[in-house]
């Protein structure tokens, strides 16, 4: 069973084109992080997946049965961007209402407060609370009635360190047991060691899918190793220009060592000639993180232009 | 069904705690012994008239006050929901767009019944107990009725505004549309009547002209309780119209119901088109 699966999705808004053949899918016990710029499609995409609307064209079915269905809805939490609940009401008279409206039993709700850290608020309005403390309740609804699949559009916001540390500490736990979680979040360094595979969306499309060490093979993005030379730094240019052969990899010079962007490719060779050379005190090696592939996919860096040449 | 009880429930549990269900039946309560106490003034005297013509005051004051809580009540529905960002997760939920707009519907409309009941009901309870001589057996049938007339007219423009509610998207746009629904069924349908029929000069068929009077909730309840009281009932203005209506009570208690399934439908309808 997947949680969802898009299959050659397309979506129109009037004339627009919103999606554009998007391919995805999510399996049980699987964190994917969904990345995009505003208007790249992530809102539609979850859209369709909550049931919100129907595509054009193409197929989306969602915990084997059909988006919007209300025996698949009941297994889905879903935690909109700026969640917003009723002023007037209390957290726990929120949670009563849409734990009733979920089929769910009202005996978790406290415990589901106390998990999120709203024990002691849980009896104040609403219109009380902080941000950080609406978003907590947004959380806890969403995983009213223990979610088969869990969506979440920008969980973080509004939360301190320690909050947001609590959270994918949470999600990791839900994973663990089972759930499929989706992840949108413009706070990319926060959420890379959390996420199993990220998906990145530009113009209705997904532009490239996987998890973190094949979106860096999609990219072919340079990496950059910072070595610490053993005898004078001269020697050591030598063995690099000789190492890559004309390639003419650009050297710079940073406190002392050196700095080499090398294509994934020649990098084991690059690294097995300066191991034998002798000339090596100390190597680093700076893989691109979840954001300079985002930046590659996305946008038109120097760096993510160089890698993507090849 | 239990997901609709749910939002209902919330409705009712909303109007407890805002206080807008005590208020209108309180409202409504002195409305009512003020009418029955003073209603007779304009004769010179201040005491119960007589049962016809408290009621048929009742019902005049009604369709201004009746239209406007409802439509108060009930505009904010729908747009009140997506303003305060909670209409798109409700929606993700297990529950359709029919069971959020009838569940608001019985809170709301249950919130108006009680008011009602309980206002009109507290009023005529203390007629009966103060008023001498006056006969309880027609009085209480009276009043039965008008609180019936009271609660459907008060369903059909909740309906009305929810046709608004599910339209639009900001909320002070559907309070002006609210607005405007009153003031034209209660201000300008019935002179426009009259315009209409001096204009024509009697030259529109007799027949037709008192079918019009039912394209208006307000003047069906008006005509409700001021024909039941008989042949001897006055009928002023263009209500004198209804006097030859072929179809008697029932028929205009089924063209009552009609006012609010119809609308309610049609908002339904509405809402299952919007975007969210």
């Amino acid at each position: 069973m997947s949680c969802f699966r898009l299959e050659n999705v397309s979506y129109r808004y009037d004339k627009a084109l919103v999606l554009n053949g998007v391919d995805l899918r999510l399996e049980p016990g699987e964190i994917l992080g969904l990345f995009g710029h505003n208007g790249a499609g992530k809102t539609t995409s979850i859209k369709l997946i909550l049931g919100l609307m129907t595509p054009t064209q193409g197929k989306v079915s969602v915990l084997d049965g059909e988006a919007g269905d209300p025996h698949v809805s009941q297994y889905i939490g879903y935690l909109p961007e700026n969640v917003m609940f009723y002023p007037q009401l209390t957290g726990r008279e929120i949670l009563n209402h849409f734990s009733r409206l979920k089929g769910a039993t009202l005996k978790q709700v406290p415990e589901l407060l106390e998990q999120v850290g709203l024990g002691d608020a849980m009896n104040a309005r609403v219109k009380t609370y902080s941000k950080g403390m609406r978003q907590r309740l947004g959380l806890a609804q969403a995983l009213l009635g223990k979610p088969k699949l869990l969506m979440l559009d920008e969980p973080t916001v509004g939360l301190d360190p320690v909050a947001t540390a609590d959270l994918y500490r949470l999600l990791r736990k839900l994973r663990d047991e089972g759930t499929g979680i989706v992840l949108c979040s413009h706070v990319l360094p926060g959420v890379e060691p959390y996420i199993d595979r990220a998906a990145i969306l530009t113009g209705g499309a997904v532009k490239a899918v996987g998890d973190l060490p094949s979106l860096r093979r999609q990219a072919n993005m340079a990496l950059t190793l910072s070595i610490e030379p053993a005898n004078g730094s001269s020697a050591l240019e030598k063995v690099i220009e000789a190492s890559s052969a004309g390639n003419g990899l650009m050297i710079r010079k940073d406190n002392g060592r050196l700095q080499v962007d090398v294509r994934p490719s020649e990098k084991m060779a690059l690294i097995q000639d300066l191991l034998s050379s002798g000339e090596v005190r100390d190597l680093g090696i700076h893989q691109p993180t979840l954001e300079d592939v985002y930046v590659h996919f996305i946008g038109s860096g120097g760096l993510a232009h160089r890698g993507g040449a090849q | 069904m239990s997901s609709i009880w749910t939002i209902a429930r919330k409705e009712l549990s909303d109007s407890l705690r805002n206080r807008w269900l005590i208020a209108i039946a309180l409202v409504f309560a002195v409305l009512a012994l003020g009418i029955a106490w003073f209603g007779a003034a304009a004769s010179g005297q201040v005491g119960y008239a007589s049962t016809p013509a408290t009621i048929a005051s009742l019902a005049s004051l009604g369709i201004f006050l009746i239209p406007l809580i409802a439509l108060l009540l009930a505009y904010d529905a729908i747009v009140g929901e997506e303003e305060g960002g909670t209409l798109l997760l409700l929606m993700t939920y297990p529950l359709s767009r029919g069971q959020l707009l009838f569940g608001k519907f019985l809170g709301h409309g249950l919130t108006l019944a009680f008011a009602t009941l309980i206002g009109f009901g507290v009023a005529g309870i203390a007629i009966a107990v103060l008023v001498e001589d006056v006969a309880v057996g027609a009085l209480a049938a009276a009043m039965f009725r008008f609180i019936v007339s009271t609660i459907l007219l008060g369903w059909g423009f909740i309906a009305l505004a929810y046709m608004i509610s599910v339209r639009v998207s900001e909320k002070p746009v559907a309070a002006g549309l609210a607005l405007g629904i009153w003031f034209f069924f209660v201000l300008v349908f019935d002179l426009m009547l009259l315009g209409i029929l001096v204009a024509s000069e009697g030259k529109l068929s007799p027949e037709l002209l008192p079918w019009l009077l039912m394209l208006n909730p307000t003047d069906i309840y008006r005509l409700l309780n001021i024909v039941a009281f008989g042949e001897g009932a006055q009928l002023s203005g263009v209500l004198s119209l209804g006097a030859d209506l072929p179809i008697g009570a029932a028929g205009m208690w089924f063209a009552l119901v009609l006012w609010f399934v119809i609308p309610l439908a049609g908002a339904w309808a509405l809402f299952r088109r919007r975007r969210i």
